[in-house]
């Protein structure tokens, strides 16, 4: 690990000013904002990430992990762990989409470290990326090609890539919140401001080095649920190689409002599949109005990977997303509408 | 204003933004140095199993190396260096964390409690500990210690009370042998003699 000065930020104001040159997900941000550390120090290691300076943001924490379910909706602290948010009643019964999404990622002790802003942050886990002996990733090194797309790519995203990089978000959280159109609150040397989640990271464009909207020195102090009908029949269905402690190889967060067999309204996100947090407006719409059979189910899939782009490794990719959003569907529909399996 | 240097360093006060553009532009970095004791350290104070130290460490330092290689803690297991295997987990301020990815700058007073800490001063095992021999919970031992911190921690989080529950929530900590099944059934003698916290 290349060396670096170390500062603890006192408040989030201190911490928004040292964080001035934290970029947009470059690699080679002068600065970072260390959290949980889980993503950060791994990437340090590997001399993927070198900043020059670390900015702790441990003592911040402090009124920026709480979790609250209200009626208009759920807020979590940004600070809150992982493993925080996955236990809390509040979420488990109202929001089971999200904490299934916890639930199922990582390991117990890397859910007790990480933050869930840092989660929905974290960086890809294209081995062309974590391996700087490799010369070509655009993410790395702007301009240099991307290995990937004739390497081995089994696990690479099929939607919302570019021929600049096909590597895959690894976040099932953020596929939860995407669906469920949350919204991100942050804090920077120019105050505070919302976005909507789904426009916190940028389409690749060719331009895979910049991975967020975020300002320098901006930091995701929460997020905002909004409540719905929908968010109570809902599930995150992971598809992985081991049955615990993998990255989805396929992945599906359903959210649900039925009025009999009929969808008045659903939320669909994938994962697994795509560059950046992915949600269907396109399966959505096909299913709004319309009864939850199989044929409409697979109509929806089938629409939700229209745009899909295989590289060879990854050509099982669209039949595995199709069938993984018929079972999410399928499955969510034998729920009862407060969550519960029928 | 402090100086900087190439090394680490722990930059006091408000010096530090300031300061950052001219240090982006300073020449690259010697990759992949250890972690030393001498030159640019910062003092860091570390609670380990109840007990202050006062050490001298280069800011690179996890609380893994601060562990093994300063106050010669060497039952934390370095296994991947990654956060991948678990061999490393320690319980940080009651939960189970992976010391290979905390810095040992940022643990500063936070309670650090590790697989020595476990026994009574007499010398009786924790029960966990007991578990583990008298369900031959392993083979070569490399990853036990991490197995018996990550074990307690399932235990007092309420995961332990099914077979599928050990084996999903002990999921973070690999063992090549594969005594899984060994493992599973240490969790459950061990379960009833703990104390839940």
């Amino acid at each position: 690990m290349r060396p670096f000065a170390y500062e603890r930020a006192a408040d989030i104001g201190q911490a928004t000013r040292l964080g001035a040159l934290t970029g947009q997900g470059q690699i080679d941000a002068v600065v970072q904002f260390l959290a949980g550390g889980t993503s950060l120090i791994d990437l340090m290691k590997l001399d993927v990430l070198r900043p020059a300076y670390l900015v702790d943001l441990g003592p911040v924490k402090e009124g920026y992990d709480r979790i609250e379910s209200g009626p208009e909706g759920l807020k979590l602290g940004a600070f809150a762990k992982m493993a925080a948010v996955e236990r809390h009643p509040a979420v488990r019964a109202g929001y089971p989409v999200i904490a299934q999404s916890l639930q199922l990622a990582a390991s117990a002790q890397l859910r007790n470290m990480a933050t869930i802003g840092g989660n929905v942050l974290q960086k890809t886990r294209c081995p062309y990326y974590r391996d700087v002996s490799w010369q070509a990733c655009n993410k790395r090194r702007p301009g240099s090609g991307c290995t990937a797309i004739n390497a081995v790519n089994r696990n690479h995203a099929i939607l919302g890539v570019d021929e600049s990089c096909i590597s895959q978000s690894p976040s099932d959280f953020g596929v939860a919140l995407v669906a469920l159109e949350a919204t991100v609150e942050l804090s920077g040397p120019d105050g505070a401001r919302r976005i909507a989640f789904s426009t916190l990271h940028t389409p690749v464009g060719g331009q895979p080095h910049i991975e967020t909207t975020l300002r320098s020195g901006e930091i995701i102090t929460g997020f905002h649920i909004p409540a719905g009908p929908w968010t109570q029949r809902s599930l995150y269905l992971k598809i992985r190689d081991r049955a615990s402690y993998e990255f989805a190889l396929s992945s599906v967060a359903v959210a649900l409002d039925l009025e009999g067999d009929h969808v008045r309204q659903v939320r669909i996100g994938l994962g697994g599949m795509a560059y950046r947090p992915w949600r269907s407006q396109e399966a959505e719409a096909l299913l709004t109005g319309r009864p939850l059979t199989e044929e409409n189910a697979d109509a929806a899939a089938r629409a939700a990977l229209q745009g899909a782009k295989t590289h060879g490794g990854n050509g099982f990719k669209p039949e595995l997303a199709r069938r993984t959003l018929v079972r999410a569907l399928l499955q969510a529909k034998t729920l009862t509408p407060d969550g519960a399996e029928a | 204003m402090p100086t900087l240097t190439r090394r680490a360093v722990i930059v006091g006060g408000a010096a530090f933004a300031g300061v950052a553009l001219d240090r982006a532009k300073a020449s690259e970095p010697p990759v992949n140095a250890v972690a030393s004791t001498s030159g640019g350290n910062s003092s860091v104070r570390l609670v380990v199993n109840g007990k202050s130290h006062s050490l001298m460490l280069d800011g690179r330092t996890t609380v893994l190396d601060a562990l093994r290689e300063l106050l010669h803690l060497t039952g934390s297991k370095k296994g991947c260096d990654q956060g991948q295997c678990g061999a490393c987990t320690v319980h940080i301020d009651g939960e189970r964390v992976l010391s290979c990815l905390t810095l040992a700058v940022a643990a500063q007073g936070k309670r650090i409690d590790t697989i020595e800490g476990l026994a009574r001063p007499d010398g009786t095992l924790h029960p966990m500990q007991q578990a583990f021999i008298d369900q031959d919970g392993f083979q070569c031992g490399y990853c036990t210690p991490g197995q018996i911190m990550s074990a307690i921690a399932c235990v007092h989080e309420g995961h332990a009370d099914s077979d599928s529950d050990i084996r999903e929530y002990m999921s973070g900590n690999l063992c090549r042998c594969a005594a899984y099944p060994k493992i599973v059934a240490a969790i459950k003698q061990a379960r009833g003699q703990m104390e839940k916290v």
